[in-house]
């Protein structure tokens, strides 16, 4: 049996005394994408947020459980927190490129994480931008603002920034929630391309989307993760009548 | 009088043209009394070169303040070099204190420890915008002076008390427009940091404080201004010795303090005299400068959103 990548076991999350996750398990397969599904305020980003332990920045969070990367408790104390995000990435909803220009946005990461040699940032930017297929967008607009581009080139611009440095999980918060058919038509490509070498989790209020991109779906309900398999299965024959109903939009 | 133009304009009947009477009035006096102020300061300050015939050039690049030696003797010579580049001194070197403290200060209220930040260091801060003038330069006087003097040496009334005294009272509007620009960024910014293997340090050094680089520079500009502008306190700590000063432990003058010393003794029309306003208009000259560079040109260089 081959390990895998991310393992949720008996998952608890509280928000001071909210309840905000009960009793998750799930387990991520490498070089798959799963997608999160559930209606709004059900516990989707809140789960992402766990996984790369962002929910520390806010007071009275709770964790129970455990977190296995590879094997490992992310949750265990001696766990480096700033480590573990480097290897857990996460795009969030709002394209939040930084206020600098495009080239130093991609080498905002490898430089924190030590990299300072001139070529090899050139390189690292380059091979960052190709790969989230925004490089002939920007090639001759490396040296200004990134705050200038648009919605789906900011976000582009945000996975390129993600990809240089090289984590081995991309969590996608709605990542094309705000961005226009066509830009959002980018980044699922992108998202399939990506998963050759990545363990992509995304959270999406689109079926479609989570149909067309994702190969396992979880659909979470009101902190409970009521069923997930692959994503052929949850979407034709779905076992709880919620899923159902969900899916097919007849929901609340 | 029910048919002049002021009753009709404003038909003063209801309250709601009461309210518009008055603002508008008010407006009125607030523009008037700032265009007199400028033409009579101008009037006054351009007769020292209109009236008494002397060059602009010698007036900013000559050091040799004599506006009361006979023509026999070379004089008078009204060059205010060494009080210009007095002020610029103290006030740059004013600014290069207060600003890192400032950096520190608005980060810990903001990132570091809100809760005590925002409850005790802020309110203090703002303590320290609205002491009077005269008491820091007394508190410089009695505390700072004596300590320079035997701690560090020279008189203790130099460049190095005037800036001391200065950087403190700038501190709260350094730190007041940095705390509002770093409030004002998306919190997007911090996480994004975070979720990329920063450190919280990082995210602050590397991306907060260069994205609130505009509200830093207003700052700084407006502290500059201030400082620029100060004259009791400056003038109770420096000693005011009218040569260029040499070692920061020098005495020195300032623009300020050299027109507060003489405004009293010297004769209305005199050279003396039209030399102290001319000093008058090349503060406002600057003054109007540091609100320009803030309006403009911290606007189209800072960050637009
Ligand atoms: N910082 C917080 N403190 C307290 N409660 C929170 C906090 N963040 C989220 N919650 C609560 O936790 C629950 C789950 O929130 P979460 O943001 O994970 O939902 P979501 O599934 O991502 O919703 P959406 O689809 O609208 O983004 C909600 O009821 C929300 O009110
Ligand atoms: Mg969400």
């Amino acid at each position: 049996m081959t390990q895998s990548k991310i393992s949720v076991k008996n998952l608890n999350m509280y928000y001071g005394d909210f309840h905000a996750l009960k009793n998750v398990n799930l387990e991520v397969e490498a070089n798959q994408v799963t997608a999160l599904i559930g209606p709004s305020g059900c516990g989707k980003s809140t789960f992402l947020r766990v996984l790369n332990r962002m929910n520390d920045l806010i007071e009275g969070v709770k964790v129970e459980g455990s977190v296995l990367l590879d094997g490992c408790d992310i949750y265990r104390p001696e766990e480096d927190v700033v480590n573990l995000r480097k290897r857990i990435g996460m795009v969030f909803q709002r394209p939040n490129p930084f206020p600098m220009s495009v080239y130093d946005n991609i080498a905002y990461g490898p430089r924190i994480h030590g990299i300072k040699d001139k070529r090899k940032l050139d390189e690292i930017v380059e091979k960052s931008l190709r790969a989230a297929v925004i490089w002939d967008e920007v090639q001759d607009r490396l040296y200004k603002s990134a705050i200038g581009l648009s919605g789906g080139q900011q976000q582009r611009i945000c996975i390129a920034r993600l990809l240089a440095v090289e984590p081995e999980v991309l969590l996608m918060d709605e990542p094309t929630s705000a961005l226009d058919p066509l830009a959002t038509m980018k980044i699922e490509e992108l998202i399939q391309a990506l998963k050759k070498e990545y363990t992509i989790i995304i959270v999406t209020h689109n079926m479609q989307q989570a149909a067309r991109v994702s190969d396992v779906t979880a659909f979470f309900l009101t902190g409970d993760l009521l069923e997930y398999g692959k994503t052929d299965t949850i979407f034709t024959k779905p076992t709880d009548k919620r899923t159902e109903d969900y899916i097919t939009g007849r929901f609340g | 009088m029910k048919n002049s133009f002021v009753y009709k304009y404003l038909s003063l009947r209801n309250s709601e043209s009461l309210g518009r009477f008055l603002t508008t009035m008010a407006a009125l006096i607030a523009i008037v009394s700032t265009i007199t102020i400028v033409v009579f300061i101008s009037l006054k300050g351009l007769s020292t070169f209109t009236t008494n015939g002397v060059s602009l050039k010698e007036f900013l690049f000559s050091t040799n303040w004599l506006p009361d030696r006979p023509l026999a003797e070379g004089g008078p010579q009204v060059g205010v070099l060494a009080f210009i580049i007095g002020s610029l001194v103290v006030s740059m070197l004013a600014v290069l204190v207060s600003a890192p403290l400032s950096i520190a200060c608005a980060v810990f209220i903001v990132e570091i420890a809100p809760y005590w930040g925002q409850r005790f260091l802020q309110p203090a801060i703002e303590l320290l915008a609205g002491i009077p003038s005269v008491v820091y330069g007394y508190i410089g006087l009695s505390v700072l002076v004596p300590f320079i003097r035997d701690n560090i040496g020279g008189l203790g009334f130099s460049v190095l008390a005037g800036f001391l005294v200065l950087s403190v009272m700038i501190l709260p509007t350094i730190v007041s427009m940095l705390i509002d620009s770093l409030k004002s960024l998306p919190r997007d910014y911090k996480e994004a940091s975070l979720a990329l293997g920063s450190t919280r340090w990082q995210a602050i050094r590397l991306v907060l404080i260069p994205a609130a680089r505009s509200g830093l520079v207003t700052g700084i500009v407006l502290g500059l201004a201030r400082a620029f502008g100060e004259a009791l306190a400056v003038q109770m700590v420096i000693g005011n010795t009218r040569v260029m000063p040499t070692s920061i432990l020098d005495p020195v003058i300032t623009l300020t303090s050299a027109i507060t010393m003489d405004m009293g003794n010297t004769p209305m029309g005199s050279l003396w005299n039209n030399a102290l306003w001319s000093m008058g208009l090349l503060l406002l000259i600057m003054s109007f400068i540091f609100i320009l560079i803030v309006r403009y040109g911290v606007r189209r260089g800072g960050i637009s959103r």
